[in-house]
């Protein structure tokens, strides 16, 4: 091994692919065949986490940083003043199995810049997975993303190896990508996940027939939007990200809040501040939409383009929903038990069991894990003290706001005095 | 009533399940139940030395198990969290367990109940840590060896995800605390007690015990741990809530910031 000139492209490739926030290595579960090395763990492991506290599970690296392209929010983009560097096939293959044998990480994230063409760049992206499964028996987690406007023969074959397919949309909306990316269309992106969401599809139907057909991506496809970079609404991430769950089967839409990589009049400048409150409420409104039964149009709609930034979505929504309220914990059914902020999936499930051999009142829904500064607002439960007060909606805001203390509070406040 | 009995175990799991099976048996009034290392006499009760016995531990835990696949595992859990007066709990929850038609049943505002899912729940958790905390360095003789020092004795727990996992490698894991050993060598997992010399936690003097190359792949590693962070998002209270501090001298990861 070269090492110093392996060392140095490392350092290029992986900070140019750190951005990518996808990281999961869940979903898949492949197993360990003929005594090889690896397999992948349903819930996906993190062996490490950055200094932001995220996930570290794959070695997240680009094949290259070279560009044909010019997308404005992208550091690897053409007209950047950036180093270069690209790893042979080889080399990727030997650093993965390297960290992973020493119990590193889960598996490979890799993606790349576009040189020459398109396919041209997947074709190398596949035969890294391809060498990794075949050569070196490897049963880890591989992520590959698909490059936009690759061929079905490619993304076929990729799925064959890859446990994870994706195409970032960066962009959300039509008209922003042509402003920011005007090299690629929307269906370049579309294209590939139309493919594999086929293949995922005919997979599952052949395999009913045919136990031994090939696995097809078993963790799915996910992609990713660009939040804060081409001035879009919550209502138009949101209804972008229920279109592709619903039309490709993503198992997951990420949402990346923009951290300025250029001085570009089209975005927003280099020192300002990255959206992350904005992001995780809109992760908050993904989670309500997957798991707790909210339609997205219940949440973000023409009157409430935007989601409030003091208070998370669902008790926003409930604020705006009083006459739902308030709901008995006793005997209330589980979709709307999940609909009282406050109490969250696994609280309700507790509920609905404990609730079995008795009357829950306040210590019980305490010991449970109900964060019962909010809930007390919008429930009543076997005790006979319940807020009987007739408060309105921004009453309510008020006393929880003072009560509790959220992890962006501090941002928002700044925030706020920017505003004021 | 039957005067109350403390009873005597060798400390291992099996050896607990029997002292489970002698009391139902003998339907004994059980004052306690203690580790033959750690004994202090009740003054009011009488001992009995219990001699571990497979075949009657088997029974204790297919009898659990038949009732909750949930039960065994927590009570196994639990019992390897080394906490003090942990085993009278257990007793206390096989009891209640068995009273019950199934394990769904048991009623979790129950302190004892509660307490034994909890206790299980801080094991499984430092279970999941120490699958993915592990660092192995790759030793002279081809063998990838790793230090840990868990909070609880999880290395049982963990031993079946490794051998799943790096079936293709030797490889051995040692717990500097409790002073044993997992070691695979390609074809099944033994225990395996070690005079080490030497602790191999993040140094920054290399060991001749491994390969060159090792210290190269930790370089690359540290280089990539480092590149993973956006400087704009930086967020150190959540960093250390993810990797509390106490892990850091076995993380290669860590080793400038130790
Ligand atoms: S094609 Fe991809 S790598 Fe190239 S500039 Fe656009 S986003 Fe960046």
């Amino acid at each position: 091994m070269d090492f110093d000139r392996i060392r140095e492209k490392l350092n290029i490739l992986a900070d140019a692919a750190k951005y990518d926030v996808s990281c999961a290595s869940s979903g898949s579960d492949r197993t360990n065949k003929n005594q090889g090395l690896g397999n992948t763990s349903r819930m996906g492991i993190c062996h490490s986490y950055t200094s932001d506290g995220r996930c570290i599970s794959l070695l997240k690296i680009l094949l290259t940083n070279h560009c044909i392209f010019d997308c404005a929010y992208c550091v690897t983009r053409k007209s950047n003043d950036v180093k270069r560097a690209a790893f042979k096939i080889q080399e990727v293959v030997d650093l993965t199995i390297n960290f992973y044998r020493r119990n590193y990480i889960e598996g490979l994230f890799l993606s790349s810049g576009i040189f020459k063409s398109p396919d041209y760049t997947m074709e190398r992206l596949v035969a890294v997975a391809k060498k990794l499964r075949e050569e070196e028996n490897f049963n880890g987690y591989i992520h590959l993303k698909s490059i936009p406007g690759a061929s079905d023969e490619l993304m076929y074959e990729a799925g064959l190896y890859a446990d994870r397919l994706s195409v970032n949309i960066e962009v959300p909306t039509i008209s922003g990508l042509k402003l920011l990316a005007p090299d690629k269309k929307h269906e370049d992106f579309t294209k590939p996940m139309l493919k594999v969401k086929n293949e995922i599809v005919r997979y599952k139907s052949e395999r009913k027939i045919i136990r031994s057909t090939p696995k097809y991506a078993p963790a799915g496809q996910s992609t990713q939007m660009i939040v804060g970079a081409s001035g879009e609404t919550d209502k138009d991430i949101m209804y972008s990200a229920t279109y592709y769950y619903r039309t490709y089967q993503m198992r997951r839409v990420y949402y990346s809040g923009y951290v300025p990589v250029a001085d570009d009049a089209r975005l927003p400048a280099i020192g300002s501040q990255v959206p992350m409150l904005r992001e995780n409420r809109l992760y908050q409104t993904d989670w309500l939409l997957r798991f707790y039964g909210f339609a997205v149009n219940e949440i973000l709609n023409n009157d409430h383009p935007n989601l409030d930034m003091d208070v998370d979505p669902k008790l926003s929504w409930a604020l705006r929903n009083l006459h739902h309220f308030p709901v008995d914990v006793n005997s209330a059914e589980k979709q709307l038990l999940a609909r009282i902020p406050g109490i969250g999936m696994q609280s309700v499930e507790k509920i609905i069991k404990a609730r079995k051999f008795r009357r829950l009142n306040w210590d019980h829904l305490k010991k449970i894990g109900v964060a019962l500064n909010r809930a007390k607002y919008f429930m009543v439960c076997d005790s006979r003290h319940w807020e009987r007060r007739d408060l309105d909606a921004e009453k309510i805001k008020g006393m929880i706001l003072q009560t509790s203390s959220g992890k962006f509070r501090n941002q928002y406040s700044t925030q706020l005095s920017l505003f004021n | 009533m039957n005067p109350s009995t403390t009873l005597i175990y060798d400390g291992s799991f099996n050896g607990f399940l029997t002292a489970v099976f002698v009391a139902f048996d003998e339907k004994l009034n059980v004052a306690d139940i203690q580790k033959n290392s750690e004994c202090q006499n009740g003054l009011f009760s009488e001992t009995e030395t219990i001699f571990t016995h497979v075949e009657k531990a088997k029974r204790v835990w297919n009898g659990i198990r038949n009732k909750s696949h949930n039960a065994i595992a927590n009570v196994y859990f639990a019992f390897l969290s080394e906490t003090e007066g942990v085993e009278l709990m257990l007793y206390t929850y096989i009891q209640k367990l068995m009273g019950t038609k199934s394990g769904k049943q048991l009623d979790y505002s129950d302190g004892i109940v509660l307490h034994i899912s909890q206790l299980a729940r801080k094991v499984g958790r430092e279970k999941h840590r120490m699958e993915a905390f592990v660092r192995f360095q790759l030793t002279k003789d081809e063998i990838y060896f790793a230090n840990i020092e868990p909070d609880f004795d999880v290395l049982p727990l963990i031993s079946k995800h490794f051998r799943d996992r790096y079936a293709d490698q030797q490889w051995l894991i040692y717990d500097v605390k409790r002073k044993y050993g997992i070691f695979y060598n390609l074809d099944h997992v033994e225990m395996v007690s070690l005079n080490l010399s030497d602790i191999h936690y993040n140094k920054t003097v290399k060991s001749d015990a491994f390969k060159t190359e090792e210290y190269d792949y930790q370089t690359l590693w540290n280089d990539y741990f480092k590149s993973t962070s956006i400087k704009s998002r930086i967020n150190p209270k959540l960093h250390t809530q993810h990797v509390p501090k106490r892990y850091w001298k076995y993380l290669s990861e860590k080793k400038e910031a130790v």
